[in-house]
């Protein structure tokens, strides 16, 4: 065997990670490239929001008052004549922070926690998991509203409650897979070859429960979002003039018989911010199991 | 040379139930380059043994009550997690029973395959790929270029153990504990996996413990062989010796038990010969006397009241029981 194709099997050994592999698997997913672009955009259009927004956010027209979609305001103006794009364009910014931040959050703790419980076992397990039986039972708004009161109100603080209170549920499955994974024969089989526990849980465990992680976290990011809308609604979250997709969805419920749009429209922004989301983890799922495409 | 001295190794589990004596006073030694072969029914002890040489019986529930283990002048049993590390998949390799569980799904072989070079820090990336090459082939694996590239999913039982040989031997360790290494294969396979083992072991020169219960394959390769029941050793020493005259009566009656093929199909065939009786509960292990003296022909009260001691015989063959001069 000549150098050239040693070097020709390092490269693609190189690309042989997981994520490689799963990338070129993803790409012929038409569903999930479709959710993955249109996340991409809606990104890209909260994060130039400040430049590419039609009207200033301040900006009130109080004889205007709710207009349904004209040529001058696309999606129409809420009851103090605010440009409803703007709004929605705004409101993104918060919104899509809490979900991402937050469930990164909540991911990071809860996988590492999660992992190294199940994976030492033992006392250090119960010590740990009975800690997250505690923060369970502890009532989520006394929780939030304790936050508040000792921190004083502020957005960081906002994604960091939500996430402390989402990882709780990812550090126990977590913990499940991992007992069951470190039962498995090819575990055992790297500890006799010499591996250290970090090397096991972060190569070959945590590998192997990748597919209920994406599940989760596609399913994590809306719970965020909603739960955003939920603490703003009860003005323990974000406060006007800012706003967000929950504070703009509860108020268009408001006043969704005379003026619908002011529903619609956020409601759809969420909706197909959502699916693209679901899309997207549902094809990463697939894309990462080595076993399911046999192509 | 001895590579490996065990000496009086106990280990015991402690359950809820009660303290069982899984390995008690187990002694023996592996000679560098050489086969030993440890045969015995399931939970006589001949996994465990090996398993605690490297650390790898969980703690709790397990424990090493006794012994030692010189390999390479360091005592394995007093070593820390962190040295053991060390020793594992470097200077002491394993393979496994079940090939089909045995390697990560998730994971291409090669990557797989070089892990043990990168984390003993003995090779770069590209060497060890090379290194992986040559070993896929020398383990008859057809292609290997292409089977470096493959995940596990795609090859069959027999091609897993292959590649889990060969995991077992990149870093080039100077012991291979084989556990029960074709149990979850097919016969022929069986037998092609046996003779690869051989053929390695010639070629690297590495030592194999070979945990089985086929004496079959024990007479064909190994050297010499360690017969356990019930967590003790029964008997240890040269293949040829123990198989022409065992000095143990549990020995004899494994030895009558393999059955023959007859070559005369209408020739008359004998029954099946077994060992009377059945092995002693768990929580027997532990009690001063012959475990064997329940199923043995050759019982006198003595073995019921007393633990047998160890008799040396000519040429290394060491038998435990009260009566193997009358063997």
């Amino acid at each position: 065997m000549s150098t050239q194709d040693i070097g020709a099997i390092v490269e693609a050994e190189e690309g042989a990670s997981l994520w490689n592999d799963a990338w070129l698997r993803l790409k012929k997913n038409r569903a999930a490239v479709t959710g993955g672009v249109v996340l991409v955009v809606m990104v890209l259009l909260v994060l130039l929001t400040p430049w590419i927004a039609p009207y200033s956010y301040e900006a009130q027209n109080l004889d205007l008052g709710a207009t349904p979609p004209s040529a001058a305001h696309w999606l129409g103006t809420d009851i103090f004549g605010r440009d409803l794009l703007t709004q929605i364009l705004y409101g993104g910014r918060i919104s899509l922070a809490v979900g991402f931040i937050a469930t990164a959050v909540a991911l990071v703790i809860g996988v590492t926690w999660g992992a190294v419980a199940g994976y030492v076992g033992g006392r250090v397990d119960s010590m740990m998991m009975r800690f997250v039986d505690i923060l369970y039972a502890l009532p989520f708004m006394i929780f939030i509203i304790l936050l508040m009161v000792v921190f004083g109100r502020n957005i960081l603080l906002l994604f960091l409650a939500i996430g402390a209170v989402e990882w709780l549920t990812m550090a126990r499955i977590m913990r499940t897979q991992v007992q069951s994974l470190r039962q498995q024969e090819f575990v055992e089989a790297a500890v006799s070859l010499g591996l250290a526990p970090a090397a096991i849980i972060f190569r070959h465990i945590i590998p192997n429960a990748i597919g209920p992680i994406i599940v989760y976290t596609t399913l994590t990011i809306p719970s965020v979002m909603l739960l955003e809308a939920f603490l703003s609604f009860l003005g323990l979250g974000i406060q006007p003039p800012q706003t967000s997709w929950g504070l703009l969805i509860s108020y268009g419920a408001e006043t969704m018989e005379e003026y619908p749009w002011l529903l619609i429209f956020p409601g759809a922004a969420l909706t197909i911010t959502l699916f693209s989301l679901n899309f997207l983890g549902d094809g990463l799922r697939d894309a990462l199991d080595v076993r399911g495409s046999k192509d | 040379m001895s590579l490996l001295t065990v000496n009086d190794l106990s280990v015991s589990f402690v359950t809820r139930n009660g303290t069982t004596e899984a390995v008690k006073n187990v002694s023996f030694n592996v000679e560098s380059k050489s086969i030993t072969a440890i045969i015995g029914e399931s939970g006589s002890g001949k996994s465990v043994s090996c398993y605690a040489l490297l650390g790898l019986i969980p703690q709790p529930p397990g424990r090493v009550d006794s012994g030692t283990a010189e390999f390479g002048g360091r005592d394995l049993l007093s070593l820390s997690e962190r040295e053991l590390r060390g020793i594992r998949g470097s200077d002491i390799a394993m393979i496994f029973q079940d090939p089909m569980t045995c390697l990560n799904p998730y994971m291409r072989i090669g990557e797989q395959l070089i892990e043990p070079l990168i984390v003993h820090g003995v090779a770069n990336k590209e060497a060890a790929t090379k290194r992986a090459v040559e070993l896929l082939d020398e383990v008859g694996i057809q292609n290997p270029e292409v089977a470096m590239q493959a995940y596990p999913f795609e090859f069959s039982g027999g091609m897993r153990q292959r590649v889990m040989i060969a995991m077992a031997l990149i870093a080039e360790p100077k012991l291979l504990i084989a556990d029960e290494p074709t149990t979850a294969l097919d016969v022929t396979v069986q037998a092609q996996i046996f003779d690869l083992l051989s053929d390695l072991r010639r070629q690297t020169g590495a030592a194999i413990i070979l945990i089985t219960h086929d004496m079959g394959a024990v007479a064909e390769m190994a050297e010499r062989m360690i017969v356990m029941y019930a967590g003790r050793k029964a008997e240890f020493g040269p293949v040829d010796q123990i198989i022409n005259h065992p000095r143990h009566p549990y020995t004899k009656g494994l030895i009558s038990c393999v059955p023959h093929i007859v070559s005369d199909m209408t020739e008359e065939r004998p029954d099946l010969v077994e060992v009377p009786g059945i092995v002693p509960s768990l929580k027997d292990f532990g009690q001063d006397r012959c475990l064997f003296a329940s199923r043995c022909t050759y019982v006198t009260d003595k073995c019921r009241a007393s633990r047998p001691e160890e008799r040396l015989f000519s040429d290394g063959q060491i038998a435990d029981c009260w009566h193997a001069e009358d063997l």
